[in-house]
């Protein structure tokens, strides 16, 4: 069993990058339209909740609210971009476009296989990250290196939420389920994690269940950056709470894989 | 045949799904640069076997050795020298036929300069030249084939998996296919197949199994076969009662099958047969040697009378 489970690793320390390039060959073929698909959305919330809650709300955490929601929507744009390219694109790679039973076939493992789907996944989080960065610095919300500092955070966020969309999609029969884990996972995250509300709005039980959530951690990473205030130490404990939630998942999904695709 | 010279060796190879046997304590080998076939109706097991030669579902119990390694355990090394043909396409539809090489071709850690390097010949081979840029959503089902065929060429490997190769194909890209087939056997690759076509299995295989229900009831070289189970020639009958006929003809049969309207009659002394059918009307008689069909309709038992 633990040496059958070893075999599913990766198989190498380069393996997964066909899988990444043989993405990046599919997505250039259809960029525009996806570009434009992935950057509507949340530039269309920056302008509308920053413009709109900003005349309302005023200054947020000593800074103005737009800036306040541009490193949340950064944050949130790695989170879905990731989450959707892992559920949608990468689900129907496995299962109706039979790619990865394809890739089964040659010398790679599922190993190396899940991690080219995460590390293309968080990708496309770095690119709607970037995407969003760049609109905010544009208009002056940010300044432009402060955008370059976050964005590895913006590539392990990806990472995570691939990670753990990877489990999703593991256990899911088919597409019907993916909308559970938005709508009673993904969606609430998003308002309890201080993307577009500060944390210490919330009542404060729930702000010590939030505070473990992963969008909290990549948040409470991105915004300090973003605003250029001073890195705290307890960047390291987010970082390493980020590993924990790329990693974790990533071992989970390729054992719950296995039992789906290799039987 | 000692574990180093055959490239395939199963023992006593089970596997179930849930309590449905798939596979029931399967052993052969495959010698290297030989074509194995295995041959069985739909659900008999085919697919499963190629699967488990890949190491994609594991056997509850037995042994299986590929290429000399341990399947699954070491899986993966194996398949660096084998090549896949699935049962079901699974090309990526949206790259041309080049792009699609180019991407296998990097899973098997090929720089592009080297694929480069094989293309021209994989798409002579598959004679695909002309449709190099072409989308693969856009070619017929058996240009995919052969683009398939090509894709598990790529990796110059010294065994080919095939499930079904020709299946849906019509019968000129079917030939064209066994005819490639034949080119990689005398470039001596060993090719294990499987299909349910008896006429594929009888031009190309030098050796097969028959299948049913994930059991193999027969082994060996086509002639062979054909010679033990049915050893005479065969006159097919159609257009009188079957029934009537065969208690006419039964003294002079060794064997008499009924398969729907048409009757099977295995003779050693056709003329005898033939005299008592004589000045019958509205009887249509085709009188031809034995092939795998008859072997296959006489083991598997299906829509068989006697
Ligand atoms: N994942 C699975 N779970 C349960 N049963 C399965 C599974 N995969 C295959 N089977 C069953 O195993 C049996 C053998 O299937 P297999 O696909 O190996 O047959 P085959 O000989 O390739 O058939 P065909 O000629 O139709 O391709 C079938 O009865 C099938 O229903
Ligand atoms: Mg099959």
């Amino acid at each position: 069993m633990g040496e059958s489970y070893a075999a599913l690793m990766p198989a190498n320390a380069y393996n997964w990058i066909a899988v990444w390039r043989r993405n990046f060959l599919a997505w250039r073929k259809a960029a525009l339209a996806s570009l434009l698909g992935n950057l509507a959305d949340p530039i269309t919330n920056l302008f509308g909740l920053g413009f709109g809650l900003g005349l309302i709300v005023g200054r947020v955490e000593g800074t103005s609210y737009i800036a306040f929601l541009a490193a949340g929507m950064v944050a949130t744009s790695a989170m879905t971009s990731a989450t959707f390219e892992t559920l949608y694109a990468a689900f129907a790679r496995m299962d109706a476009n039979r790619t990865w039973e394809a890739i089964l076939s040659t010398q790679l493992t599922l190993g190396d296989i899940v991690l080219g789907e995460l590390v293309w996944a968080a990708s496309k989080s770095v690119l709607a990250g970037a995407a969003i960065g760049i609109v905010a610095a544009a208009l002056g919300y940010a300044s432009w290196l402060s955008i370059l500092y976050a964005m590895p955070t913006v590539a392990l966020t990806g990472l995570v939420f691939a990670s753990l969309a990877m489990v999703v999609i593991s256990l899911a029969p088919s597409y019907d389920y993916f909308v559970f884990y938005q709508t009673l996972i993904l969606t609430p995250m998003v308002f309890l994690c201080g993307a577009v509300i500060p944390m210490s709005q919330l009542p404060s039980s729930f702000q010590h269940f939030a505070g473990l959530l992963p969008l909290a951690h990549s948040v409470d990473l991105i915004r300090p950056a973003m605003l250029e205030r001073a890195v705290s130490v307890s960047a390291a404990f987010h970082v390493s709470a980020l590993c924990m939630y790329a990693i974790l998942p990533f071992f989970a999904s390729t054992a719950l894989l296995r039992r789906r695709l290799l039987r | 045949m000692n574990m180093s010279s055959a490239a395939i060796d199963l023992a006593g190879v089970r596997k179930s799904f849930g309590d449905k046997i798939i596979v029931d304590e399967l052993s052969f080998s495959v010698a290297r640069g030989e074509c194995f076939g295995l041959l069985g109706p739909n659900g008999a097991g085919k697919s499963t076997i190629a699967r488990m030669l890949l190491g994609m579902i594991s056997p509850d119990a037995g042994k299986i050795s590929v290429l000399n390694e341990p399947v699954p355990a070491r899986a993966r090394v194996a398949r660096v020298r084998i090549g896949v043909v699935p049962q079901f396409d699974n090309l990526e539809l949206q790259f041309t036929v080049r792009e699609n090489l180019l991407v296998f071709g990097r899973y098997f850690g090929m720089s592009a300069r080297k694929i480069d390097a094989v293309v021209p010949a994989l798409l002579e081979f598959a004679r695909l030249e002309s449709k190099k840029d072409v989308r693969v959503a856009e070619l017929s089902g058996g240009m995919k084939r052969r683009l398939t065929l090509a894709r598990a060429l790529i990796n110059d490997p010294h065994l080919l998996v095939m499930d079904e190769p020709t299946t849906g194909l019509d019968p000129h890209a079917r030939h064209l296919i066994w005819e490639r087939l034949r080119v990689l056997l005398v470039r001596g690759k060993t090719i294990l197949l499987t299909t349910h076509f008896m006429e594929e299995a009888e031009r190309l295989c030098d050796r097969l199994c028959v299948l049913e229900s994930g059991r193999k009831i027969a082994e060996g070289k086509p002639a062979a076969l054909i010679d033990e189970h049915i050893g005479c020639n065969v006159i097919e009958i159609y257009g009188g009662d079957p029934h009537e006929l065969s208690e006419l003809i039964g003294p002079y049969a060794r064997h008499i099958e009924v398969s729907g309207e048409t009757l099977f009659c295995y003779a050693l002394n056709p003329e005898q047969v033939r005299v008592q059918l004589r000045g019958r009307a509205g009887l249509r008689i085709l009188q031809r040697p034995p092939n795998l069909e008859d072997v296959f309709l006489r083991l598997t038992g299906r829509e068989m009378e006697k």
